[in-house]
């Protein structure tokens, strides 16, 4: 079966697509993803991602339209996002070129990856609109991609060293050190290593007032505690050039522990709880033109996660459970051009996770899916189009846990066929307008967690389907010899739906006992905008301004056997998700000087589907600023950042219970020889 | 696109956040008799510090929501996080706030805070004389890495709120039950049984009240819960069952012999005792419909039979998602049942005349449990 699927069809003649681009391998990748996709990416790359006060890739994930971020407040604390309001499930999280997973609950941390060494970071709604990619791509709702630094030598260099130092707020202490060596005209290789200590210490603040005359009711201050985090990265990557090609291989080890700081509640204001992960994988690609008509792609990746959480508050139950996840990844991607407009791919992956705990009653289960992803594109100047299906096969099988008495057997098999459907039109040739739209339905399967999870999990679980319908367009337009260089705006009006979304629903009697079922129902409305603008000023002076808005009317359409509790919660917006939110960044340059400054808004939200008064958020936003300046010596250069977050010190949570730091600051120190 | 953004900054500021007011709702016409209303403990859901204290005044009918900061707004962070138990003792009320570690001691009669009693991982609380007695999974530690941990008694002197003494028990002791001057105790050993049933506690541990020592323990099934002495003295014991195979049940302690003599077939979630019959309420799991499966019973304590397995008798009990407390009137039997729904977001409360057919209903807190009656001050 699988041999089969990976049989190459056909191997003819010319293809003008893809023609412009052997000619540098090195570059291509990245041209490649912006160029070939039909909707372009919201981006952060280069000197913005830089402007950013971001630590890490979730800092700067908050700066895409209609995206939410889930933050627990401070370094080592747990933030995933969540796209379009369809929930964090439906993310997936590409870690240069290759999905990051996580069978046992689906959740990327996206704080465990530092901004350090990342050249560019794209999101896209549906999925990449290009159809020669592996079929797992085609696999989420929303995805997005991380692409680090590749070593680039020009003639006479040899070698690249960058170290970095930061440290600042929270005791902070986070030094890196990158690599990079030609090792021949072809092959280069880097390595990079970072480590991060904060003890995640910070003041906080509740303050409550009498409604009426606003005297101060309450009004404490504390300290977070519990929070450290000591994290050590390491990668390793070899870059080669073949004939017509390329090919890569990365090494990834991570290793972590954290103190999970908990909710602030009444007389408890300290958790103990902690967490340990380690990470590794090792992952790699290879891409060759066979003929001009004729494209392959090979990717792979084995992974292997252990994650153990502690629980030594002897006050509490006392658990100690370590969870063991693996990964094996193989994808072929074949794309063949019909004629000099018309492309067809078939990408052919194959994966196997499995998780093994300590965990009393909880089976070890494995999963095997097979994707296949059909899709055609064709370019006809004004209008792009482009079409895909997916084939899903997941079979899975448990063996025996720890203490596992009551097995319940394993999920069945499923079986799932998903379109998508990308469209783009430029009417005219002198403008730079263009329209688009797309369909998408997608799923993502229950997580080993909602399937087998001692007491909770169900494996009656179907997996929970969105679908998107998107509308929208872009307008740029360049001046020459003005101060307004350049300009761009970008308009998304959008439905989503997610059906069969899986909720925990109470249980039998007492001790919060919940299971896993199939009901809610969602409905997203939404508008993102996001434009961004270069102005030329006298004296060199160079500004860039970057702004997203997103407008989301998120609907909680569960059904309830209660109709008086469903009233409640019927047409409810869902939990966080604010109905404006936006962000602005403005970075100034001048010489060797950089001053920026970025803002994030979320608006009035509430953080359950209960619109009521009791469960309503105030909007909060921070403002932040940085200041850089490059220090260009003989043969290296020397970078001082230093930067300044939360500047009007706002208190303030993202998530209940969970206080966000006050100003908080950071300088950091690059040497580049 | 910035002169929205300026528009958002200028127009959403953020102020000082105001402390909640509580919602006053008419629900039913005043009426006066001994009791002058009850409390309703919210447990809200872990972690959310939502656990809020509500009102029901018999005299005006009005229903007061989340009234705990109104009254107390100088408590950082309210009420806290899990309410578990809410009960009345003299001219206090008591309520047992689980994550906050702690015993909330309040007016009775206003719901002003008079202070806190510190017990951490605290579950149940009964009186005796001078004495309320609280029952904690939070037994002392030994340094030995297969010690698993105890619980305990705490015996608490009402007038200072100090812990005067404390008496080991089994592991995870819930309810308990004060009554021919022992303390019996339901131990659920909750924390053990994950992984298999034997693992559970299956004993009622016996304090001397005088002594404050344990005497015996009592068999009785895996994973106790909920303990009332009925008026001849005779002890009523639920358990939980393992969630499992083995369902939730009840039993009967004759008071005599000091062993199980009988039990009946009923699963129990909450209950009242009123006079000689037991209301109980229960929730139980079914992997068969995959839902929750749902009954209200009544049984006599005197003649140990279930009078009726649906004391509600006009077809609400189709629409109630998680029957999660119970409350009967002593005076006029009016029964008060919460709906808990989905844990998330508020319930319900339903009030029933005594032949079952609703009267009203109003929405709660998160996961309204517990009750409280408050006699009419003289």
């Amino acid at each position: 079966m699988l041999l089969y699927l990976f049989l190459p069809f056909c191997l003819i003649a010319q293809s003008k697509l893809d023609s412009v681009q052997h000619i540098d391998e090195v570059r291509i990748t990245a041209a490649k993803t912006s160029a070939k996709a039909i909707i372009p990416a919201q981006q952060l790359e280069g000197a913005q991602l830089k402007a950013l006060n971001s630590f890490s890739v979730a800092d700067a994930i908050r700066y895409f339209a209609g995206v939410q971020l889930k933050d627990y407040g401070g370094v080592g604390g747990l933030k995933t996002v969540d796209i379009r309001s369809m929930g964090t499930n439906h993310m997936g999280v590409f870690y240069d070129g290759i999905q990051l997973g996580n069978a046992q609950n689906g959740q990327i941390d996206l704080g465990k990856f530092s901004l350090d060494n990342i050249e560019s970071i794209s999101l896209y709604n549906g999925q990449k609109s290009d159809i020669f990619q592996p079929a797992r791509d085609y696999g989420s709702s929303g995805s997005v991609y991380l692409r680090f630094r590749r070593p680039h030598f020009s003639q006479q260099e040899k070698q690249h060293l960058k170290a970095t130092f930061r440290t600042g707020s929270f005791d902070l202490v986070n030094p890196s050190f990158l690599y990079e060596r030609k090792l021949s005209e072809t092959v280069s290789a880097s390595v990079n290593t970072e480590y991060i200590y904060s003890s995640g210490k910070y003041k906080f603040r509740y303050k409550r007032v009498l409604p009426g005359s606003n005297e101060v009711a309450y009004d404490t201050t504390a300290i977070r505690k519990n929070g450290d985090i000591y994290a050590f990265r390491a990668e390793a990557g070899l870059y080669g050039r073949i004939n017509e090609g390329n090919w890569e291989l990365k090494a990834y080890f991570y290793d972590s522990e954290r103190g999970i700081p908990g909710a602030i509640v009444n007389n408890r204001w300290m958790n103990a709880q902690r967490q340990w992960d380690t990470n590794f994988f090792v992952q790699g690609g290879a891409r060759k033109v066979l003929t001009d008509k004729y494209d392959v792609m090979l990717k792979f990746k084995f992974a292997s996660d252990r994650m153990r959480y502690l629980n030594p508050d002897t006050t509490l139950m006392y658990i100690d459970n370590t969870f063991r996840q693996g990964e094996a990844y193989v994808s072929l991607a074949q794309k063949y051009a019909i004629t000099g407009f018309w492309d067809v791919s078939l990408s052919t992956d194959f994966q196997l996770n499995l998780l093994e705990s300590d965990l009393d009653d909880m089976v070890y289960p494995t999963r095997n899916s097979t994707l296949i992803a059909l899709a055609t594109a064709i370019d006809l100047g004004k209008i792009k189009a482009q079409a895909s299906i997916l084939a899903t096969l997941i079979n899975e099988k448990i063996t025996s846990g720890k203490n596992t008495a009551n097995q319940a057997g394993s999920a069945p098999n499923k079986e799932e066929f998903t379109p998508a459907v990308f469209f783009s039109y430029a009417p005219f040739a002198a403008q730079n307008l263009s329209f688009r739209a797309f369909y998408k339905h997608i799923f993502r399967m229950p997580t080993f967690n909602d399937l087998y999870y001692t007491d909770i999990g169900n494996i009656q679980l179907q997996p929970e389907f969105t679908h998107q319908y998107n509308l929208g367009l872009k307008y740029s337009k360049s001046y020459e010899q003005q101060t307004l260089a350049h300009w761009e705006l970008q308009l998304d009006g959008y439905y989503n739906e997610v059906r069969n979304k899986i909720v925990a629903v109470p249980k039998g009697s007492g001790m919060y006992r919940w299971m896993m079922m199939n009901l809610g129902k969602v409905e997203i409305r939404g508008l993102d905008v996001s434009s961004k603008a270069v102005f030329h000023l006298p004296r060199n002076v160079l500004f860039h301004v970057k702004g997203t808005y997103t407008y989301q009317k998120a609907q909680d359409f569960t059904r309830r056997k209660n109709p008086e509790l469903e009233k409640i919660t019927w047409g409810g917006q869902i939990p966080y998700i604010p109905w404006h939110s936006g962000s602005l960044i403005v970075s100034g340059s001048y010489q060797n000087w950089q001053l920026n400054y970025s803002f994030i808004y979320v608006g009035e939200r509430y953080h359950n589907s209960a619109n009521i008064r009791e469960n309503y958020e105030q909007p909060w936003y921070t403002n932040d600023m940085s200041l850089l300046k490059n220090f260009s010596l003989k043969e290296s250069n020397l970078k001082v950042a230093l930067e300044v977050s939360n500047l009007l010190s706002q208190d303030y949570e993202v998530v209940l219970n969970y206080p966000m730091p006050k100003r908080n600051y950071k300088i950091t120190l690059t040497f580049e020889l | 696109m910035i002169g929205l953004l300026s528009v958002l900054i200028l127009f959403s500021c953020r102020d000082d956040v105001e402390l909640f007011t509580a919602d006053n709702i008419d629900v039913d016409t005043g009426e006066t008799g001994e009791y002058r209303g009850f409390y309703l403990l919210n447990e809200g859901n872990m972690g959310s510090n939502k656990s809020t204290l509500d009102f029901y005044d018999f005299e005006t009918g009005t229903y007061k929501r989340n009234i705990y900061a109104e009254v107390n707004p100088n408590v950082p962070k309210e009420l806290g996080d899990v309410g578990n138990d809410l009960q009345v003792y003299g001219s206090k009320l008591y309520a047992v706030i689980n994550v906050s570690n702690k015993v909330e001691v309040l007016d009775a009669q206003t719901a002003v805070r008079i202070g806190q009693i510190e017990i951490p991982n605290c579950r149940y609380i009964r009186f005796h004389g001078k004495y309320a007695y609280v029952t904690s999974y939070a037994g002392p530690v030994e340094i030995n890495p297969d010690y698993t941990q105890l619980g305990f008694v705490a015996k608490v002197d009402t007038a200072t709120l100090q812990v005067v003494g404390k008496c080991l028990v089994g592991f995870q002791p819930d309810e308990l039950a004060i009554a021919n001057g022992k303390i019996y105790v339901a131990n659920s050993g909750g924390y053990m049984g994950s992984g298999s049933t034997e693992n559970y506690e299956r004993t009622v541990s016996v304090i001397d009240l005088e002594s404050f020592t344990e005497e015996k323990r009592i068999d009785v099934d895996y994973n106790l819960h909920r303990i009332r002495a009925d008026k001849r003295g005779n002890l009523w014991v639920s358990s939980r069952g393992d969630y499992k195979e083995l369902p939730s049940r009840l039993f009967f302690i004759d008071a005599e012999k000091q062993v199980v003599t009988d039990t009946i077939d009923v699963p129990v979630s909450s209950w009242w005792q009123h006079g000689d019959s037991l209301y109980v309420c229960s929730v139980s799991w079914s992997y068969i419909t995959f839902s929750n499966e749902i009954t209200y019973a009544v049984v006599n304590t005197q003649t140990r039979e279930v009078v009726t397995r649906n004391f509600i008798s006009d077809g609400s009990e189709q629409q109630i998602e998680i029957p999660y407390g119970v409350m009967v009137h002593p005076e006029k039997g009016d029964i008060f049942l919460a709906d808990a729904g989905n844990y998330v977001t508020p319930g319900m409360l339903y009030c029933f005349d005594r032949d079952g057919t609703r009267k009203w209903s109003v929405r709660t807190g998160d996961i309204p449990a517990h009750f409280a009656l408050i006699k009419t001050n003289d």
